[in-house]
């Protein structure tokens, strides 16, 4: 028999057939050049440059909170340098009253879409009140169980589809993250409810040290949502107009009523996991890092923008210097919220306190005003 | 008044919640056409449609995904977990995020959500199906857990958990489904959480017990009148927390009490209760408050299921033990 059951049907011609299909989708390429006309988004001038803008500030901020965290004054950190393009065009194709659902590397998404920054880093310090959502700003605190996320997008998706308004729901994960159950049950559920949502795979290569091809035999992640039966798309991580444009075509289908849609983003994180440890030179050479960084987003979008006479270098170090005033009046923020106390915490725990902690209570308040 | 078993009461209860709160959602595997394996949901899709109560995929913690993204859209989930022993596949879920939700955002979110599950065991389900694992969720921080012992209580105190803002873990006893028949009645109304429920009263012995071992200290407290014993049974209802005001009340007046537990006895609710007392009313007790459980092997076989299983037997041979000390 080999690898044809029959003369009719042929298994592995037809995986070979699917995963032949997954091509990247880019439209920018490496040297800022238009390789996609027919795709490119429409975009104003300023929109434009408001994309732009964010990736410079977020490079700038993901630089000043690692130097922040090296000095002692940050918490968990994962760094972002590597991964604008995927995180902030993504993001700059939502609307306001979308939901995010990030994993924890994703908290660029969350503060550009209303999170203060000073609580991003309350977050990073482990305080609860980097946590504490501002009324309308519609983002959950980021994921730390890997997978998690993605179950949570689908019941906010059905939530969204149950209210009847023309919104959706946005999750995050890595390429490990798509090997968890969670991902599988979250995009089936979405896609049995046919619910607007959509799931980004930031395929950044590795999930901590381990490559992506350990984690799975399919050729790409994308073709993952072809399993259930949802549309997916493998796109070029590190080109903003390819991942506005993606992810602008899953929300117009989530908003039409036309279900859930997978979009994996080939991308790369030049830093470490996170700042707790992790040394990459471990399990990365330079050769892969140097790869990378010629495909750098904002280098490409920078020429491309400057090309269009929308970006310049005097405009640039405006928007640098103005991240680096806002982080400097966020962290002064962040380092004036009173520290937090136990009774803090256990106010937190049930809308009333049982008995249990009625009286634990009562012990840490006395022993907090001594 | 009409006469209800316990899943009669169970129905009824998500009827009128249902029925008063248009953002009650009840959903799980086959709980919809099918009225879910038990008939708890009987009937329920017909009256308020496949938008409200819903069939989902096979996938416990999907479930449990779906009630914390609901919530987050302003919904009162009410899910239900097929039988209590797949409840590992949403340990995540639940324990993991739906408990810490409203802590991890500093109380700016509420998870208003109501996990029923049959629990228990003595039917002689297909191994991996019947268990007792109430333990584990009440050593869960953020989580409340309740388990009825009559239909009465059941209606009531389901009504109660589907409005409470906190998440409730709602075990209903397998065996208890059917057994029990009383007066239920069709209006709503509610049973507060964390009370406890003196079942029997009486001044020589405390019976501190949960679930279908209610019954069975009722039966050995019967028994032990016969002998001139004079027994209170206090039904715990909630376990998480515990109403510590009737416990240590009718301690300090019988002063010597049994906790009555159908789990494994290791690391358990009634280990829980044994130390409350201890803490709190040591001066009251005549004799040490002595345990019922079940032997500490994993749920059995349903064949050894009868032998293994606590009862009125097992009952009133440590209640002589902690009387006659």
């Amino acid at each position: 028999m080999g690898e044809k059951i029959s003369k009719q049907f042929d298994p592995t011609a037809i995986l070979q057939e699917i995963e032949s299909k997954f091509e990247m989708f880019q439209i920018l390429n490496e040297e800022g050049k238009i390789v996609n006309e027919d795709a490119v988004p429409d975009l104003t001038d300023e929109e434009l440059v408001e994309l732009m803008t964010r990736m410079v500030y977020t490079r700038i901020l993901d630089q000043r909170s690692i130097s922040l965290n090296r000095q002692g004054r940050l918490g968990f950190y994962a760094p972002t340098a590597g991964q604008e393009a995927s995180q902030l065009a993504s993001h700059f194709a939502l609307e306001k009253e979308d939901w995010i659902l990030p994993g924890y590397r994703d908290v660029p998404q969350i503060v550009w879409h209303g999170l203060p920054l000073w609580k991003a880093f309350l977050f990073s310090r482990g305080h609860f009140v980097g946590n504490q959502i501002p009324e309308g700003v519609n983002v959950v605190p980021p994921q730390i169980i890997i997978g998690a996320q993605y179950v949570q997008t689908a019941g906010v998706a059905l939530g969204i589809k149950k209210r009847g308004t023309k919104n959706v729901a946005i999750t995050y994960t890595g390429d490990g993250g798509s090997s968890q159950g969670d991902f599988y049950e979250g995009i089936n559920f979405a896609g049995a409810f046919k619910s607007p949502a959509i799931f980004v795979v930031q395929n950044n290569q590795y999930a901590i040290s381990t490559p992506r091809d350990v984690q799975t035999a399919a050729k790409t992640i994308a073709q993952k949502g072809i399993a259930a039966g949802i549309p997916s798309i493998l796109v070029d991580g590190m080109d903003p107009l390819a991942v506005y444009v993606a992810t602008r075509y899953a929300r117009e289908r989530a908003v039409n009523g036309d279900g859930p849609s997978l979009i994996e983003t080939m991308c790369y994180r030049y830093g470490p996991h996170t700042m707790s440890g992790d040394d990459p030179t471990r399990y990365r050479t330079t050769d892969i890092d140097n790869e990378w960084a010629a495909k750098d987003p904002i280098v490409r979008f920078r020429i491309y923008l400057e090309g269009k006479g929308l970006w310049s270098e005097e405009k640039e170090t405006e928007v640098i210097e103005r991240a680096k005033e806002e982080i400097k009046a966020a962290i002064k923020k962040a380092d004036e919220t009173p520290k937090q106390k136990v009774t803090d915490l256990i106010e937190n725990m049930y809308e009333e306190k049982p008995y249990n902690l009625q009286e634990q209570y009562e012990i840490y308040k006395a022993k907090e005003s001594k | 008044m009409a006469q209800m078993t316990m899943i009669q009461a169970i129905t009824d209860a998500l009827r009128c919640e249902l029925k008063d709160d248009e953002n009650v959602l009840v959903f799980g595997e086959d709980v919809g056409v099918n009225g879910g394996v038990f008939r708890a949901t009987e009937g329920l899709q017909n009256e308020f449609g496949a938008d409200r109560v819903f069939d989902t995929p096979l996938a416990e913690s999907g479930i449990g995904g779906l009630a914390v993204g609901l919530s987050l859209t302003g919904f009162r989930p009410v899910p239900e977990i097929q039988f209590f022993g797949f409840v590992y596949e949403v340990m995540d879920s639940i324990n993991g995020q739906l408990a810490r939700y409203r802590y991890r955002t500093g109380n700016t979110y509420a998870m208003p959500v109501t996990i029923r599950s049959p629990f228990g065991g003595g039917v002689h389900t297909p191994e991996m199906h019947s268990d007792s694992l109430e333990g584990l969720m009440a050593q869960q921080p953020g989580l409340k857990v309740v388990i009825p012992s009559t239909p009465y209580d059941a209606k009531g105190l389901l009504i109660s958990s589907i409005r409470d803002n906190d998440p409730v873990i709602f075990l209903e006893h397998l065996k208890l489904y059917r057994s029990v028949r009383e007066e239920v009645p069709e209006e709503s109304y509610t049973i507060p959480l964390g009370k406890a429920d003196v079942k029997r009263e009486g001044k020589d012995l405390t019976i501190i017990a949960y679930g279908l071992m209610v019954h069975e200290s009722l039966k050995a407290a019967e028994e032990l009148e016969k002998e001139g014993y004079s027994v209170e049974v206090i039904d715990l209802r909630t376990i998480q927390p515990l109403d510590i005001d009737t416990i240590i009340a009718s301690v300090e007046k019988t002063n010597r009490a049994i906790v009555v537990q159908e789990a494994q006895k290791q690391a358990g609710i009634a280990a829980n209760v044994v130390a409350e007392i201890t803490e709190r009313a040591i001066l009251s007790l005549e004799a040490p408050v002595l345990r019922v459980a079940a032997p500490d092997t994993v749920y059995p076989f349903p064949q050894a299921e009868n032998i293994w299983l606590p009862n009125y037997k097992d009952i009133l041979e440590t209640a002589k033990k902690v009387l006659t000390f």
